[in-house]
C-alpha cells in the first residue's frame, strides 16, 4: 500500500536504536506483568502471524484472505504429532508445523500464485475453505468442531517445564519470535527484498528485466506459509488445545486487521497491530461482543479512508511535522 | 555478417486482423536503426513479437543469430536484448538508485541472494552510478521517481533497460512525453553509446528521427513499406504520400 | 433418470439464483475495476427486506421482491457515492481492506437488530407444493426461481445490447479512457451500473431465501462461491458469468446429492486447479 517508502541501495545505518524497543519492551513485561502472561504470550505468537502476513501482503504485495489457513495446519499439525503419533518435543513439533504448513503454501501457491486480482484473492478464499471442511470432517484426527484436546508437550530442551504462569511458554514464543524477526529483517533488506517490492510495484517490468516472478513469489509465499505454521504450532504447545478456529476466514480477516492498524510494509507495524488489537479485544470484546465487531469494522473503514499507513505511518507523520517545527 | 537482430517472415494475426505480415527485418550490429509509420501501423506490436511479449503465428526472430522465436521474455534478456516502453514502466516509490540496481542485480544473479543487505553490495551499486553519470542522471540517484520530472524519469526508464548491459536495445518512443525543448536530452544521451549495443527505436518525431538514425524502416499496416537510409526515406514518394504527408507529433 | 432430472432441476435453480446475484459483482468489476468483496451484502439486504417485509407487515410476495430490489438499488447507490467511488484506480489491497470493513459493519449491524438465527419466511400458497408440468411434478418454487431468473436474465442482455445505456457500459469497460475522451461520463455509469447491479443482488438474495440461509454470517459464508462463480465467468462477462453459473449450481448440487461426504470438497477443489491453470476463466477473459 502507499504508506512507507523504502530504501535498499543507498547507504544507511545498519541499525537503528529504535529497533531495540520491542525487545525491551518484551523482556520488561517477563518481569513487570506477570499475571499477563498469557495474554502476552499470544499477543507475541499473533506478531510473528502477521510479520508472514506482511511479507506476502505488504512486501510480495499479494492480497491474501486466506493466510490464517496455514497458522490453523500448523496448530493442528503440532497438535496431531503429539496426540496421534506421540511426538512430544516442542521443537520437533515446530519443524513438523513448518513444514506441513509450508508443503501447503508450496502446493497451494503454485496454483494460487497465477492468478491475478479477483482470482487471486478467491483462490486464496477457497483454499482455506477447503482445508477447514477438511479439518471439520476428519473428526477422527481432528476432533472435528469440538477441537483437538490431550495435547502434550515435553519440558523444552528437556530442561524447561511448559508451567501454568505461563513463563517458559512466553520467553519460548519471544525466542522464536526474534529468530524469526531476524530472518524476516535479513531478507527484506537483502537484493532479494528489493526484487520482492519490484514485483509488487511493477510486475511487468520485472518480467520485462528477466525475473522469474513466479519462482520468487512461490518462495516468499512457502516461507511466510512456514512461518505461519510456527505461529500456530506455538499457539497449540502454550493452549495445549486446537480448535477449527484456527483455519476460520475470521482468523484471516482479523490478522490482516491487524496489520493495517499497525502499518503495512514495514514489519514493525506487525510489531504494533496485534498488541493494540488484541490488548483491545481482550477487554472490549468481553464486554460488548456486538459492538467490538461494528467497531473492527468501522474502525477498518475509518483507518483506510484516513490514515492507511496504519499507526506507525501516523507516527512518521507526527515525526515529520515535528522535525519541521 | 551476422545482424545482432533479425526477423524472417514475421507474421501474426489477431484474429482477421493481421497486425505483422510477413517482415524480414535486419538490425546490424552496432546500428541506429529507426522504426517509424502511421498510428496502427503495428510498430510496437512487433516490439511485442521481438522481445516475446507476443508469439508469432509463422515466421523467425534471431538474436545474435540465434533462433529466439520461442524463447521466452526471460530467456531473451538473458541473452542479451533490452527495451524501454512507450509509456514509462517504472518503479516509482523506490530511488532512481533502486531502479537501476534492481535490473542490474536481476543480470548478475544477485536478486537471489539474501543475507546481505542489499546497500553492502557494492559491486552493484558501483555499476548503478556509473551508468547514471553516463546518463547524467546521477545527480538525483536518490530521489523517488514520482517526485522527478518526467524527462528524468525517461531516462531512468532507459537506465533501467541499459543495467541489463544489452547488446540490442530496443526503445519504444523514447522522446514520447518529453517535452520537445527536452527531448533532444534524451538523444544525446543516445549518441554517446557505444557501438557493441544496436539500438532499434520507435519514434514519431520527425526531427529526432533524421537526427540521430542511420537507417530508417517504415511500417505501414503491419508490413515494410520502404527501408533504407535517411536521404533515401526523405526522398521517397511513397513515403512522403503516405506518412509524413500526415501531421508528424 | 429421475434423478438426475432432479439433480439438473435444482442445480439449473441455484445457478440462476446465483447468477441474479453476480451478475451485478461481475459487471462492476469489469467496469470499475474494483474488487467489491462486499456484494454479497446486498444480497443479504434482500433477503431480510423479503422476510421483513413479509413476515411483520405482511407484504404481499411479489411487492417483498420489488421491495427488495428497491432497498438493495438504494443501499447500493448510498455506499457507491458515499465510499466505493472514492477508491476506484486505488490499490488492491485498499479496496478489499474497504470491502471487508463494510461486511464487519453489516454482518454486527444485522445481528443487532435481527438476532444470530436464520431468517425463515413462508411462501405465498401458489408456490409451495409442487405443479404439474410435462407429466411429472416439479417443485414450484423452483420452478419460479428458473422462470423468474430467466426473465430477468433476458430483460438484462436485452438492455446491455439495445439501450444507450448498455452501450455507454461497454464502452466503458471495452476501454475506460476512450469512453471518457468522448463524453460518456463514466461517474454517472458507474453509480447508476453499481447500483442495477446490487438491486439485482438484493433480488436474487430474496428470490434465494430458501437456498441461501438468510442469517448475519451470509457475506463470508457465500463469498467463495460468489467470487468463484465471476472468476470462472471471466470478470465483466454477462454470458461467461452465466454458463459459470449454471455450471457451479449443477456442480454443487450434484456433489451434494451424490458424494455428501465430500460436498462442496470436490467442487472446490476442480475449480481451484482449473483457475489455477486457466486464470482467465472459463472463456479466457484476460484482466
Amino acid at each position: 500500500m502507499d504508506g512507507q517508502r523504502l530504501k535498499f541501495y543507498l547507504p544507511r545505518v545498519p541499525f537503528e536504536i529504535t529497533e531495540l524497543i520491542p525487545w525491551v519492551l518484551g523482556i520488561a513485561v517477563f518481569f513487570l506483568l506477570p499475571e499477563y502472561l498469557a495474554l502476552a504470550a499470544r499477543i507475541l505468537i499473533f506478531i510473528i502471524l502477521v510479520l508472514s502476513l506482511d511479507l506476502i501482503v505488504g512486501y510480495a504485495g499479494v492480497v491474501s484472505l486466506g493466510h490464517g489457513v496455514f497458522f490453523g495446519v500448523g496448530a493442528y499439525a503440532a497438535g496431531i504429532a503429539s496426540v496421534s503419533l506421540a511426538i512430544h518435543d516442542p521443537l520437533m513439533q515446530l519443524l513438523i508445523a513448518a513444514a506441513c504448513a509450508g508443503l501447503l503454501g508450496l502446493l497451494s501457491g503454485a496454483v494460487v500464485l497465477r492468478g491475478r486480482g479477483l482470482t487471486l484473492i478467491m483462490l486464496t478464499l477457497a483454499v482455506a475453505s477447503l482445508v477447514h471442511e477438511a479439518a471439520n470432517r476428519a473428526t477422527q484426527l481432528t476432533g472435528g468442531a469440538d477441537g483437538l484436546t490431550g495435547v502434550v508437550i515435553d519440558p523444552l530442551l528437556g530442561l524447561f517445564r511448559f508451567d501454568m504462569f505461563g513463563k517458559t511458554a512466553y520467553v519460548y514464543s519471544l525466542v522464536v519470535l526474534f529468530i524469526v524477526w531476524l530472518l524476516l529483517r535479513t531478507l527484506c533488506r537483502s537484493p532479494f527484498g528489493a526484487s520482492l517490492i519490484g514485483i509488487h510495484q511493477n510486475t511487468m517490468r520485472m518480467q520485462a528485466i528477466g525475473t522469474p516472478v513466479l519462482r520468487q513469489l512461490l518462495f516468499t509465499y512457502t516461507l511466510a506459509a512456514a512461518i505461519a505454521g510456527i505461529a500456530g504450532a506455538l499457539l497449540t504447545q502454550t493452549s495445549s488445545f486446537v480448535g477449527l478456529n484456527t483455519l476460520g476466514f475470521e482468523l484471516s480477516g482479523e490478522i490482516l486487521v491487524m496489520l493495517i492498524l499497525g502499518g503495512v510494509g514495514r514489519l514493525y507495524g506487525a510489531f504494533v497491530g496485534p498488541v493494540v488489537f488484541l490488548v483491545a479485544q481482550d477487554y472490549l470484546a468481553k464486554q460488548f461482543p456486538e459492538n467490538w465487531y461494528l467497531g473492527i469494522g468501522v474502525l477498518l473503514i475509518v483507518v483506510i479512508l484516513y490514515a492507511r499507513g496504519g499507526i506507525l505511518g501516523l507516527l512518521d507523520l507526527l515525526v515529520k511535522k515535528g522535525v519541521k517545527a | 555478417m551476422t545482424a545482432a537482430l533479425e526477423t524472417i517472415g514475421l507474421y501474426r494475426t489477431f484474429g482477421a486482423l493481421v497486425v505483422a505480415d510477413h517482415i524480414d527485418f535486419r538490425l546490424e550490429k552496432g546500428a541506429r536503426h529507426a522504426l517509424i509509420g502511421p498510428n496502427g501501423a503495428g510498430k510496437t506490436t512487433f516490439i511485442n513479437l521481438l522481445t516475446g511479449r507476443l508469439r508469432p503465428s509463422a515466421g523467425q526472430v534471431l538474436l545474435n543469430g540465434a533462433d529466439v522465436t520461442f524463447h521466452r521474455p526471460a530467456a531473451r534478456v538473458k541473452a542479451g536484448m533490452g527495451r524501454t516502453f512507450q509509456i514509462n514502466a517504472l518503479f516509482y516509490d523506490l530511488t532512481v538508485l533502486d531502479n537501476v540496481c534492481l535490473s542490474i542485480s536481476e543480470r548478475t544473479g544477485a536478486s537471489r541472494l539474501m543475507l546481505k543487505a542489499a546497500y553492502r553490495h557494492g559491486e552493484i551499486v558501483d555499476e548503478a552510478m556509473t551508468l547514471l553519470h553516463s546518463l547524467h542522471i546521477h545527480d538525483v540517484c536518490d530521489r523517488y521517481v514520482s517526485d522527478l520530472p518526467y524527462g528524468k524519469q525517461r531516462l531512468v526508464e532507459i537506465a533501467i533497460a541499459l543495467g541489463l548491459r544489452p547488446s540490442v536495445l530496443l526503445l519504444d518512443e523514447p522522446a514520447a512525453g518529453v517535452p520537445s525543448h527536452e527531448s533532444h536530452v534524451i538523444f544525446d544521451v543516445l549518441e554517446e553509446f557505444p557501438r557493441d549495443i544496436s539500438i532499434l527505436f520507435i519514434e514519431h518525431d520527425m526531427d529526432l528521427v533524421f537526427r540521430f538514425a542511420e537507417r530508417i524502416t517504415v511500417l505501414a499496416s503491419g508490413a515494410t513499406l520502404v527501408e533504407g537510409t535517411p536521404d533515401e526515406i526523405r526522398e521517397n514518394r511513397i513515403v512522403r504520400d503516405v506518412y509524413l504527408g500526415e501531421s508528424h507529433g | 433418470m429421475l434423478e438426475v432430472i432432479n439433480v439438473v432441476f435444482h442445480g439449473a435453480a441455484f445457478g440462476m439464483v446465483l447468477y441474479v446475484i453476480t451478475v451485478g459483482l461481475s459487471i462492476t468489476m469489469g467496469l470499475m475495476r474494483f474488487a467489491n468483496l462486499a456484494h454479497g451484502i446486498f444480497a443479504m439486504v434482500g433477503g431480510y427486506a423479503l422476510i421483513v417485509s413479509m413476515g411483520r407487515y405482511g407484504v404481499p410476495y411479489p411487492a417483498a421482491l420489488g421491495l427488495a430490489f428497491v432497498a438493495s438499488c438504494l443501499m447500493g447507490y448510498v455506499l457507491e457515492r458515499l465510499l466505493y467511488s472514492r477508491f476506484y484506480g486505488d490499490s488492491e489491497l485498499a479496496q478489499v481492506l474497504i470491502s471487508i470493513g463494510l461486511i464487519f459493519v453489516a454482518i454486527a449491524l444485522v445481528r443487532m437488530v435481527f438476532g444470530p438465527q436464520s431468517q425463515r419466511v413462508d411462501l405465498p400458497s401458489y408456490l409451495q407444493g409442487q405443479w404439474h408440468i410435462f407429466g411429472l411434478d416439479w417443485i414450484a418454487y423452483r420452478v419460479f426461481i428458473i422462470v423468474v431468473g430467466a426473465l430477468l436474465i433476458l430483460a438484462l442482455w436485452c438492455g446491455i445490447e439495445r439501450t444507450r445505456w448498455g452501450a455507454k457500459v461497454r464502452a466503458a469497460v471495452d476501454n475506460r479512457a476512450m469512453a471518457q475522451s468522448i463524453g460518456i461520463d463514466t461517474s454517472r455509469i458507474f453509480s447508476l451500473t453499481f447500483m442495477l447491479g446490487s438491486g439485482l443482488a438484493g433480488l436474487g438474495g430474496a428470490l434465494g431465501v430458501e437456498l441461501l440461509a438468510v442469517q448475519p454470517g451470509y457475506p463470508f459464508e457465500f463469498l467463495v462461491i460468489f467470487l468463484m462463480v465471476v472468476a470462472l465467468g471471466g470478470i465483466g462477462s454477462l454470458r461467461g458469468t452465466f454458463f459459470a453459473a449454471l455450471l457451479i449450481g449443477l456442480a454443487d448440487t450434484a456433489c451434494k446429492y451424490w458424494i455428501p461426504e465430500l460436498g462442496s470438497f470436490l467442487l472446490y477443489g476442480l475449480v481451484i486447479v482449473f483457475l489455477g491453470l486457466r486464470p482467465g476463466g472459463l472463456f479466457g477473459v484476460q484482466t
